[in-house]
C-alpha cells in the first residue's frame, strides 16, 4: 500500500533527494562483520573478525579470507559482499601490476583508491547497474608514508587515521576516537593492540578474541626506505598479538587493584 | 563530374591520358619506417657524485646534409629528468608529444606523486618495444638521466628495439665509438662515480663534444648540455665549442687529397 516507489534502481532520486539503492548497499556493509584499521607514522594495521554472516562465509570460503594483499605495498579488508570485493580487488590487482610494469613504480595509494571510488560511483549513475555491496579498508605504504583509506558503496573514499566498518562498528569507532592522539607515534605492537581493543569493544558481552576468530594484517616502513611487506597473521600466528594484549591486561589488573574505586562506572 | 573520389584532383584523362592510380591502392603490405630520414647524431652522458651530465649537438642531418642547425635534442621532464634523443628527428618529436601528454596526465592528479627518471625510462622502453613489436619502430636511441627512487644519480639508455642498458657513462651513435672510451677513462665503473665532481664531469663531456666535432662528419659545434641533480636541472641549449685546435688534421693519412 505504501510501497517505496523510488528504490527500483540507482538512478532515481526520491523527492527528498535520496537514492535508496545506494542506501541499501550501505546497509550490506553494516551487515558484514567488523574490520578495524589504524595508521601510525610508520605502520598501517588491519584487524578483523573472522566470524561472518552465513552468506559471507560461503563466499569467503572461495575467496580464501577476509584480507587480500593486493600488491607488496598494500592490502584490503572487507565488510559486506565478498563477491563484490573480489571484483574490486581483481581490478586493483590489475591496476597495481600495470603501474609496476609500465613505470616500475608501486602505484600511489591515493590514485588506486580514487580509481575504485570512480568505478563504484559510475555504478550508481547508470540504469541497470547496481552499487557494490561492500565496504573496504585499504591500508598500505607508498612514497608519502603509511595510509589508511575507507571505501563505501556510494563511491565515497576518504583517508583516515583510524576507521572501522561492519556490524556494531560504532563501538569500535568510539574507542578509536577516544584514543586518536596516541596512534601517530605508536609502535607496531601498540598499534595492533589498539586495533584489537577496538575490535573487542565491538564484540557482544560474552565473546572474546581468540585465534579462531581474529586476523591481523600489518604493513610497515622497514629500515631506510625498505618496505616491510603486507603480512597477514591468521590462525595460530595471531596468538603473538593476542598474547601481547593479555600480558598488558594482567599488568593492568594488578595496577587497577589500587585505583579500582576510580575505574567504576567509567 | 567524375564521381570516383580517387580521381578528384588528378589530371584529366581526356587531356593527359590515363592516370596511373596504382599507388593509390590500399591493398598490399603495410609500409612502415624502414630507415630514419632526418637524424640527430650522438648523445653522451656521464654520472658524477651528485647527478648526471648530458650533452647533444643541435644538428639535424638529412643524409649527409647539415639540414637544421638549431634542433634541441635534450628534453626535460618534471624538472627532475633529462632525455637525450639520438636518431630520427620526427620520431623524437612524436616522443616529445607522448611525454607532454604523459606530463599533463600525471599532473592532473596533483597529489604530490611524480615520475622520476627511472620510472620514465621504464615507460619509454615499453613504448619503444611496443612499436618495434608492431614492426613500426621509433628510430631512436634515448638516454634518460636523473635520479632514482633513492635520490641517487640514474642514467640508462633505451633503443628502437626496446633494449635497455645502464652504465655510469653512456653514448649513442658515433659517440658510442668515439666518446665512450674517453669517458670510461675518467669513470671506469660505478664505484668511481662517487669521486667525480660536477666540474670534472662537465669538462669531460665538453672535451668529448669537441672530439666528436673533429671526427664525426654529421656533428656540429653548437650543442646543448644539461646537468641534472637533486637540486634541479641546469639546461643550456646554445653552447658553442671552445678552444678548437685542428692541428691534428695535418697528420691524418689514409684518405682525402694527401698522397702519402
Amino acid at each position: 500500500m505504501f510501497r517505496n516507489n523510488y528504490d527500483n534502481d540507482s538512478v532515481t532520486f526520491s523527492p527528498q533527494g535520496r537514492i535508496f539503492q545506494v542506501e541499501y548497499a550501505q546497509e550490506a556493509v553494516k551487515q558484514g562483520s567488523v574490520v578495524v584499521g589504524l595508521v601510525s607514522k610508520t605502520h598501517a594495521v588491519l584487524v578483523a573478525l573472522k566470524e561472518c554472516s552465513s552468506y559471507e562465509k560461503q563466499l569467503l570460503y572461495i575467496n580464501g579470507g577476509r584480507y587480500q594483499g593486493i600488491d607488496d605495498h598494500f592490502g584490503i579488508a572487507l565488510a559486506g559482499l565478498a563477491s563484490d570485493a573480489r571484483v574490486l580487488s581483481n581490478f586493483m590487482k590489475q591496476q597495481a601490476l600495470s603501474s609496476k610494469l609500465t613505470y616500475g613504480r608501486a602505484i600511489p595509494l591515493e590514485r588506486i583508491v580514487a580509481s575504485i571510488g570512480d568505478r563504484a560511483q559510475t555504478n550508481t549513475q547508470h540504469y541497470g547497474k547496481r552499487p557494490y555491496g561492500v565496504g573496504l579498508l585499504i591500508a598500505g605504504i607508498d612514497v608519502t608514508g603509511p595510509h589508511l583509506y575507507e571505501f563505501q558503496p556510494s563511491g565515497m573514499t576518504q583517508e583516515m587515521v583510524a576507521c572501522s566498518i561492519g556490524a556494531r562498528s560504532q563501538t569500535a569507532r568510539t574507542y578509536l576516537e577516544r584514543n586518536l592522539d596516541e596512534f601517530a607515534n605508536a609502535s607496531k605492537e601498540q598499534l595492533v593492540q589498539h586495533g584489537l581493543k577496538a575490535l573487542k569493544n565491538s564484540l557482544p558481552q560474552d565473546k572474546e578474541l581468540t585465534i579462531d576468530n581474529t586476523t591481523v594484517a600489518v604493513i610497515g616502513m622497514g629500515k631506510v626506505g625498505k618496505l616491510e611487506n603486507f603480512k597477514l597473521y591468521d590462525g595460530q600466528d595471531v596468538s603473538v598479538w593476542l598474547d601481547l594484549d593479555s600480558e598488558e591486561k594482567s599488568e593492568d589488573t594488578s595496577a587497577a587493584t589500587e585505583g579500582a574505586a576510580m575505574e567504576i562506572d567509567s | 563530374m567524375n564521381h570516383f573520389p580517387q580521381a578528384w584532383g588528378r589530371p584529366r584523362d581526356d587531356i593527359y591520358g590515363h592516370y596511373d592510380a596504382s599507388f593509390l591502392q590500399s591493398s598490399g603490405p603495410n609500409q612502415h619506417t624502414q630507415s630514419p630520414v632526418v637524424t640527430g647524431t650522438s648523445v653522451i652522458a656521464v654520472k658524477f657524485k651528485d647527478g648526471v651530465v648530458v650533452a647533444a649537438d643541435n644538428l639535424a642531418s638529412y643524409g649527409s646534409l647539415a639540414r637544421f642547425t638549431d634542433v634541441k635534442r635534450l628534453r626535460t621532464f618534471n624538472d627532475t629528468t633529462v632525455i637525450g634523443f639520438g636518431g630520427d628527428v620526427s620520431d623524437m618529436q612524436y616522443l616529445d608529444r607522448v611525454l607532454s601528454s604523459l606530463d599533463i596526465k600525471e599532473s592532473y592528479a596533483n597529489d604530490g606523486h611524480h615520475l622520476n627518471a627511472k620510472n620514465l625510462h621504464t615507460y619509454l622502453a615499453k613504448v619503444l618495444y611496443k612499436r618495434r613489436s608492431d614492426f613500426n619502430p621509433l628510430w631512436n636511441q634515448l638516454l634518460v638521466a636523473g635520479t632514482d627512487d633513492d635520490g641517487k644519480p640514474f642514467l640508462s639508455s633505451a633503443d628502437l628495439l626496446g633494449t635497455t642498458f645502464s652504465a655510469p657513462t653512456l653514448a649513442t651513435g658515433f659517440g658510442a665509438h668515439l666518446a665512450q672510451p674517453l669517458l670510461r677513462r675518467i669513470v671506469p665503473d660505478e664505484a668511481a662515480v662517487g669521486g667525480i665532481t660536477q666540474e670534472a664531469a662537465v669538462a669531460a663531456v665538453k672535451e668529448c663534444m669537441k672530439v666528436l666535432f673533429y671526427r664525426d662528419a654529421r656533428s656540429l659545434d653548437k650543442y646543448s648540455i644539461a646537468v641534472v641533480t637533486n637540486e634541479g636541472i641546469d639546461l643550456k641549449e646554445d653552447e658553442k665549442l671552445e678552444a678548437q685546435s685542428w692541428a691534428f688534421a695535418e697528420g691524418i693519412r689514409g684518405y682525402g687529397t694527401q698522397v702519402s
